[in-house]
């Protein structure tokens, strides 16, 4: 529960870095609320403004974003199973599928737990995003460049403190690492969106690797 | 307008993509393989975004004030901080060195 509120507040911070950072790629309020509102998964969001900032052609820059999306049905394809939800809740709960609410239900010891994680990290998550994506691209002016508050900082440290809690075992820390290496490799050669996807060619990578010694006991 | 198609294309495909996920039949699931997969691959994407996000900058790679930050950030996790200290910490530290080296 507290790992809820917690989430959901850090998150809150960097919806207000979203909004100041579309609305500094030139896009308009109605824009930039309706990426917080409809689409709801920050790394996506952030993909596409920036691209479109960048000047980059519209549809690669969709497709950037939308690639970036792909890990949300592996997080489905996980909670399905953890959460069981009954078939008339599920579309309403695939909005709130992202890293931080499946995080959260996750490191639940039990079924009762994670849904209470993933409701709770979803209903603070999204109105916390959503306000926070309107002030900041309120304060957009106001502010300036959001990186000379560390605000860019906020996502990765909220991915790497969710990280944290799923390393449980060797075989988690030889993925996660494997993973950055793979990730840091491919970003200067694939567009963007594309490393992310490479790097979770770990998970099968590493789980190949240590099957072996076990097949031989 | 051609923001408004991108946004809406977004939209749909980054939800049709998580109800994908989750209405996968459970039959799949049970596959000792997958369930094994699983787990581990949101492992190897959060890894991968802090990778990229603290280290990338469009797709060139740069060592700058957010390593820093995230330091600060993986320090706090070592010591059990809860979860807004962890990102305070990376937020704070990444801002001190900014305005320290200008």
């Amino acid at each position: 529960m507290r790992d809820a509120l917690g989430v959901g507040v850090a998150v809150g911070l960097s919806g207000f870095a979203f909004g100041v950072t579309s609305a500094g790629s030139g896009l308009s309020l109605a824009q930039t609320c309706a990426l917080s509102l409809l689409v709801f998964t920050g790394a996506s969001q952030f993909a596409l403004v920036g691209a479109l900032g960048a000047g980059g052609n519209p549809a690669a820059a969709v497709a950037g974003a939308l690639f970036l999306g792909v890990r949300n049905a592996f997080y489905g394809l996980r909670l399905s199973h953890l959460l069981r939800l009954p078939g008339p809740v599920r579309p309403f709960a695939a909005h709130w599928i992202i890293d931080e609410t499946s995080a959260v239900a996750m490191a639940q010891p039990d079924r009762d737990s994670a849904r209470l994680g993933f409701t709770v990290t979803g209903a603070t998550l999204f109105v916390l995003w959503n306000l926070t994506t309107f002030l900041g691209a309120l304060g957009a002016a106001a502010l300036g460049d959001p990186s000379a508050w560390g605000l860019d900082a906020a996502g990765p440290a909220a991915f790497l403190a969710l990280l944290g809690s799923m390393l449980r075992g060797r075989r988690e820390t030889m993925v996660a690492v494997l993973a950055a290496v793979l990730a840091l490799a491919c970003l200067p050669l694939l567009p963007a969106g594309v490393p992310v996807l490479v790097a979770a060619l770990a998970a099968p990578i590493v789980l190949a690797l240590t099957r072996r010694p076990e097949a031989h006991r | 307008m051609t923001v408004w198609i991108a946004i809406a294309v977004t939209a749909v495909g980054c939800y049709a993509i998580k109800l994908l996920g989750l209405s996968v039949p459970a039959g799949l699931l049970e596959r000792p393989l997958v369930r094994r997969l699983a787990p581990l691959v949101p492992v190897a994407m959060l890894a991968a975004l802090t990778a990229i996000q603290t280290f990338g900058s469009g797709q060139t790679l740069v060592v700058d004030a957010r390593a820093a930050g995230l330091a600060a950030a993986a320090v706090a996790l070592l010591l059990r901080a809860p979860f807004l200290v962890v990102v305070g910490a990376a937020v704070v530290v990444t801002a001190a060195v900014r305005a320290l080296t200008g």
